[in-house]
């Protein structure tokens, strides 16, 4: 990828120095923090306790929480579309689906039944964002997620849009159970290795955290602004 | 809309803030709903205060090396085929935006939240150089069609507006034909929202935190809004102000949680967007080009001062939730779009004393700001200090408490006209006494007693009560 352009630096940053009474600074060891709070949070919970985490504070972000296995999840999947009166989906183009038995199990078996199956693929281009704006709901698995605030975290690719999790009004995720961890602390970790082991971190990194809401009118809750409005997780057992 | 959001004087505005009473009472239970929902997700997490402290820590890490986490930041959003532009002023912050917009020939831009660019009046320069801006959050949404009424709280900006306004703006502005319910009103937005995220050429954003080891911006939001201003679009300018920023997303993640307790009393917001650089080559949404524009226009003065702390804020508006100032004259009589305790801190030293010398004053001391701030800046200390400049070094002390100044320098330094001034207070204030308390009073008192009354001077002066206890009186 070319290089970006970097206008007014140097006067900038020689004011902020000189402003702060010193020399321009070009190297900087970031101290150790004398308290780490983070870490407490659910330290010692064990994977079935952060599901029950999870599924409590499901409740307060209005999102409907279902836990099946893989045997059961195309079953599961389709109850929700009858709920939501979905006739077309998108989704990502991802192996999960194959390991999950979702592939044979739903997404061929839509196909024949002639419900509109979207599923992403960078050659389409732009199309994948108009078949996006169609759908009636919007399918991802979650790539971490954290029990203590009920977030799915999701990082984008040619292969995994943006758009699936955003642009329909309706939206699922995935949630396999390994992938649980306490809270954004875990996630973030993670990141903070990738960037410091020098591998490019994903253009978007989304923390979802139910259906899409607004209080600026009167302070009410409003569930469903621009995002989403409604929102399912399905925490499936994968081991 | 600029940081300056009325020519009136502060106390006029103050007079139309206290008279207007769906906002005051509209302020008050926002006030304390938020309050509620904030001691919630503090006391929940049962160690709060360590929490704070490593806010704090962090927040004075970054800014003491704020010179090198910029650079920093500003290398890796270039390596990653960003542009990165230093705007010192407002003015160069908007020429490069406005040419980056012309040279995209873009005609339509959609924006998602962001008080840095209401700060430095963005909004105007695009349309003056013919673009049309929309607002995309469901708040800015309602005062922008509402002919660009002023936010008056910096996470619920259209907080002094109720829900049959809404409606009728709707209906005037956009053929709206349903009821006010809120939902309706919102699936409203959403639906003429959406087609215009659809059509836009350029996306316009804030910046919650960067984060320097990436050159990653993240956005903190409810709605969504910020989701669809980048990806959809072609092109992505991101604006921050310049101490927006932490090291690693270590240290996002403890602000970012901060952020989100102390506004909303949410763990965390439903959605919050890490960001970095323009999209990969094969991706098919987000942005093909990235700008950041990183804004000075006035912190950089305040950097190395007694006030270097303001800068620590990360706009979670918790002060503003508990100020009782606040809860009486509404956001709008700050005559900034930063108002409450922060706005009272921060408006005086990027506007300057001139405009913004009564800010400071607009305080009880309480330090319930203090005690609310995720961050710990120590705000009430800041008035005061505030306040000691604008007497000693400026000068500029406001009329009536200059004129009260006096008239007890003047009375202390002589004992007969101290004794006749308290001896005379009563029958003075006696024409303004109503059931022991002054409620219109005359001259430098009608500021104070334009919004609560004032206790009348005791017909019976101290000494004299005391006088005549020691005689063995009552």
């Amino acid at each position: 990828m070319a290089e970006g352009q970097i206008h007014n630096r140097d006067s900038f940053l020689s004011t902020v120095a000189a402003k702060l009474g010193r020399e321009r600074r070009t190297s900087v060891a970031k101290p150790q923090w004398t308290t780490t709070p983070q870490y407490d949070v659910l330290k010692d919970a064990t994977q079935d306790e952060l599901v029950e985490v999870l599924k409590k504070h499901c409740e307060v972000i209005h999102t409907q929480f279902i836990e099946t296995n893989t045997k059961e999840l195309p079953q599961k999947i389709r109850e929700v579309f009858k709920q939501y009166e979905v006739g077309s989906i998108v989704t990502w183009k991802d192996e999960r689906h194959k390991e999950f038995g979702l592939e044979e199990g739903l997404l061929d078996k839509l196909s024949e039944e002639k419900m509109d199956v979207h599923i992403w693929d960078p050659v389409l281009k732009e199309k994948n964002i108009e078949a996006a704006e169609k759908a009636d709901v919007g399918i991802t698995f979650s790539d971490i997620t954290l029990a203590e605030s009920g977030t799915v975290v999701l990082f984008s690719s040619e292969n995994k849009g943006r758009s699936v999790s955003l642009l329909p009004k309706t939206y699922i995720a995935i949630v396999p159970k390994s992938t649980l961890v306490p809270r954004m602390t875990q996630a973030t970790a993670y990141i903070n290795k990738q960037v410091q082991a020098g591998k490019s971190i994903s253009s978007c990194i989304d923390f979802i955290t139910g259906p899409s809401n607004s209080a600026d009118i009167e302070l009410n809750l409003i569930v469903g602004v621009h995002g989403p409005i409604k929102a399912t997780y399905i925490l499936v057992e994968d081991k | 809309m600029a940081m300056k959001i009325s020519d009136e004087k502060f106390f006029e505005r103050v007079d139309k803030g206290v008279n207007n009473t769906f906002m005051r009472n509209a302020v008050v239970s926002a006030q304390e709903r938020m309050q509620g929902k904030r001691l919630a997700a503090a006391e929940e997490l049962g160690n709060w205060e360590e929490w704070r402290k490593l806010g704090e820590e962090i927040r004075t890490h970054t800014l003491q090396n704020l010179d090198y986490y910029l650079e920093q930041l500003s290398e890796n959003v270039k390596k990653r085929g960003g542009h990165v532009f230093f705007a010192s002023t407002k003015e160069e912050a908007n020429e490069y935006i406005t040419k980056v917009a012309k040279e995209k020939q873009a005609k339509k831009v959609v924006k998602s939240k962001s008080m840095v660019t209401e700060e430095i009046h963005l909004n105007s320069a695009l349309e003056k150089a013919g673009c049309e801006v929309i607002e995309t959050d469901l708040g800015e949404y309602i005062l922008q069609l509402d002919d660009h009424d002023p936010p008056s709280h910096i996470v619920v900006p259209a907080l002094h507006k109720n829900k049959e306004q809404i409606r009728d703006t709707f209906k005037e502005k956009r053929g709206y034909d349903k009821s006010e319910i809120p939902e309706e009103l919102a699936l409203f937005a959403r639906e003429q929202l959406r087609q215009e995220f659809l059509s836009a050429d350029l996306g316009i954003t804030g910046c919650n935190f960067a984060v320097a080891e990436s050159g990653s911006i993240s956005l903190v939001t409810n709605e969504g809004n910020a989701g669809l201003v980048t990806a959809l679009p072609k092109t992505q300018i991101t604006v921050m102000g310049m101490e927006r920023i932490v090291p690693t997303w270590e240290e996002l993640d403890i602000l970012v949680s901060l952020l989100c307790r102390s506004s909303v009393g949410q763990k965390l917001t439903s959605y919050i967007t890490g960001l970095t650089g323009p999209k990969d080559e094969d991706d098919v949404d987000g942005p093909e080009e990235f700008h950041l524009v990183i804004v000075d226009n006035g912190r950089s003065n305040i950097l190395g001062t007694e006030f270097q702390s303001a800068l620590h804020c990360i706009r979670c508006a918790a002060c503003v939730n508990v100020c009782p100032v606040y809860r009486h004259i509404g956001g709008h009589s700050y005559g900034s779009i930063y108002a409450g305790p922060i706005g009272a801190v921060l408006t005086p030293l990027l506007g300057g004393y001139e405009d913004y010398k009564e800010l400071p004053y607009a305080s009880s001391l309480c330090a319930a700001c203090t005690d609310a701030c995720p961050v710990k800046i120590p705000l009430h200390e800041l008035l005061i200090k505030h306040r000691r400049k604008i007497v000693e070094d400026e000068k500029k002390s406001p009329f009536g408490e200059k004129l009260a100044m006096k008239g007890y320098q003047l009375a202390a330094s002589s004992p007969s006209i101290y004794k006749a001034g308290t001896k005379s207070a009563s029958s003075v204030m006696a024409p303004f006494t109503q059931s022991n308390s002054i409620q219109k009073g005359p001259g430098p008192m009608k500021p104070w007693t334009d919004v609560r009354d004032f206790p009348a001077p005791n017909k019976e002066r101290f000494r004299d009560w005391y006088k005549k206890r020691e005689k063995g009186g009552e």
